[in-house]
């Protein structure tokens, strides 16, 4: 009995013996990234620490003393500051306009150019619908300062020949927020169609050739055929957009915004940089981030959950 | 009959769409192109729309110069490269063992990296992290701290999972160990999505800029090619505010903002069409696991 046993021992220990010889290599290349992620990523999550302490550049971050009101003195503090208020109501209002608007755009640019019968006409129009994806923020804020310039710029100068007053769409709050969603579509409607389009290529063709013989209608093709294929990737993406209903952008918000429309143009994360990196008040602006953060991962879960509830097969 | 008659309708509406959407795309790209190859007088007259008026090269040679310009262009180009290099090593180095159903711990590793793509600590506890690093105001924070992007790693381990693993097991009985099966097998079966993530890597770095404002604001010589144009973009009088070189002509200051942001945008334009066909399915991927 107790010699089977030890031979049973002996077989595992040679087992993982062969098994770590043959696979030690796979370790030994994990290493880096798994360094990578413990300093980059999880190490950041003990300093969050200082949201809940009075923070100084003297202590490290386990040493300062715990805030007041049970650690919560700057989430209060957050929640009653004016600029931490206009900057949730900005971040809030731009992220929900551009869900609003910039979420069906992509599936309606993959519909048109499902519908597009020339192949070569179609890869030229996705090629250049692709490009302003490749620019920068900051090019593409000059573009618009040129483009959107109340006196020299092209626009105004076409309105004013077709006889309608300019507009001054870069220097008045609420035009600001209307160039700044138009312009996030531009940027990203071309490339976000991609995937809509990998999509399409997916439905079975007999259907549309049904279709045909029932003589359906090129919409009514469109509403029974090309659509229901495209339905759980609108809802996998919707999932994913829902996260970043909080979190805010920082790229796009600081290249565009001017003096004159920081009431609707500062967001959450210009606020955190304003006040955290420019600023000293550390505490806060980590406050702010980690409410960023917390309530990203409960959007992320409660829109999955939901979509599971609706049947679909949802991020996990 | 009256079916063909509707369906051409819808052909001409459908392409009447698609025209309007390649001028939309194009004109504000070419506009400033334009503008930068026109003389700073017709730029004051305002009469430069879609045709270069009286072209003239001096914007050009001036903006090259500026050696604070081309110096930083010269540096971003270098950084790109770099992180570029570095940040596919990393991935492919994450991605690959993750795609061995024996690996032990497999799953624990997964879900630790996974983590960390939906909750992240936020920008200041990045700032003190690297502060206590010595990372600040130091170039290297513009290429180490963000240089792995889990959802890049994701897509390169759906498409290696793609691969056949029957490759991989005959491979495993001649002998052959896990490094050897990568460099022999599996890389030469990846090239486009290598090609794919690089691009979107250096993408990623040469277009970005909130970085260097973030965590190296003092370090002006590394400044990275997009934050030396924010500047010149923004700074009102001209672009020797921002170089303290070039003349000053209020046209001219005109077409020097408008050379400057060719400069930096003909390199990506010039890429990304020829990668178009690999970009698609790494796209496609990526949405596949989510």
């Amino acid at each position: 009995m107790t010699a089977e046993a030890q031979a049973l021992k002996a077989r595992k220990r040679y087992k993982a013996r062969l098994y770590y010889k043959r696979y030690w290599t796979l370790y030994a290349m994990l290493a880096l990234p798994v360094i990578y992620f413990v300093i980059f990523k999880y190490i950041p999550m003990t300093y969050l620490q200082i949201a809940f302490k009075d923070f100084s550049i003297t202590k490290s971050a386990w040493e300062m003393d715990w805030a007041g009101n049970n650690g919560f003195e700057y989430f209060i503090k957050a929640f009653s500051d004016r600029d931490f208020f206009y900057a949730l109501r900005n971040t809030l209002m731009l992220n929900l306009l551009g869900l609003a608007l910039g979420f069906p755009a992509p599936i309606l640019l993959a519909l048109v150019l499902n519908e597009l019968p020339y192949k070569r006409f179609k890869k030229i129009t996705q090629t250049v619908a692709y490009m302003p994806h490749f620019l920068s923020w900051i090019i593409i804020s000059g573009l618009a300062l040129q483009l959107f310039a109340t006196r020299f710029g092209l626009v105004n100068t076409v309105l004013r020949n077709m006889g309608f007053e300019s507009i001054q769409f870069l220097d008045k709050p609420t035009n600001w927020v209307w160039t700044y969603i138009f312009v996030g579509i531009w940027q990203s409607v071309g490339w976000n169609a991609i995937i809509y389009l990998a999509a399409l290529t997916g439905i079975n063709p007999e259907l549309y050739e049904a279709a045909a013989v029932d003589g359906a209608s090129r919409m009514r093709r469109i509403w029974h055929v090309t659509l229901p294929g495209l339905r759980s990737t609108i809802i996998v993406l919707l999932i994913l957009r829902m996260g970043y209903i909080v979190a805010s952008d920082f790229d796009q918000p600081y290249a565009m915004s001017n003096t004159l429309v920081t009431s609707v143009s500062n967001v959450l994360s210009v606020f955190v940089y304003n006040r955290g990196i420019k600023g000293t008040q550390k505490s806060l602006a980590a406050a702010v981030g980690l409410f960023q953060s917390v309530v990203g991962v409960i959007f992320v879960i409660g829109t999955n959950q939901i979509a599971k509830r609706f049947g679909e097969r949802g991020l996990w | 009959m009256i079916k063909a008659k509707s369906s051409k309708i819808g052909d001409g509406i459908v392409v009447f769409l698609c025209v309007l959407l390649i001028l939309l795309c194009f004109l504000p790209v070419w506009n400033v192109f334009v503008r930068s190859l026109s003389s700073p007088q017709s730029l004051i007259k305002n009469d430069v729309y879609l045709w270069p008026k009286e072209i003239d090269f001096t914007a050009y040679s001036l903006v090259l110069k500026d050696s604070k310009y081309n110096w930083s262009l010269a540096w971003t180009a270098m950084l790109t490269v770099g992180c570029t290099v570095l940040s596919m090593t990393m991935t492919i180095l994450c991605a690959y063992p993750l795609i061995f159903d024996k690996l032990k711990g497999r799953k624990i590793i997964n879900s630790f990296i996974l983590i960390t793509m939906y909750f992240s600590a936020g920008t200041i506890p990045n700032y003190l992290l690297f502060k206590d690093l010595g990372l600040i105001n130091s170039p290297f924070v513009l290429a180490i701290p963000f240089t792995l992007s889990v959802f890049n790693m994701i897509i390169m381990r759906t498409f290696l999972q793609n691969i056949p693993e029957s490759l991989r097991e005959s491979a495993e009985i001649d002998g052959a160990n896990p490094v050897r099966i990568l460099i022999s097998i599996y890389l030469p079966l990846s090239t486009s999505v290598i090609a794919t993530l690089s691009l979107f890597y250096a993408v990623g770095r040469w277009n970005g800029y909130s970085d260097a404002l973030f965590f190296m604001p003092q370090n002006k010589t590394y400044y990275p090619i997009q934050l030396l144009l924010y500047f010149i973009i923004q700074s009102k009088e001209s672009v020797e505010a921002a170089t303290q070189e070039g003349f000053s002509t209020p046209g001219a200051s005109d077409a020097i903002k408008a050379a400057a942001v060719m400069f930096a945008t003909i390199p990506i334009l010039m890429v990304y069409p020829w990668l178009q066909r690999y970009f698609i399915t790494g796209v496609t991927l990526g949405a596949m696991k989510g």
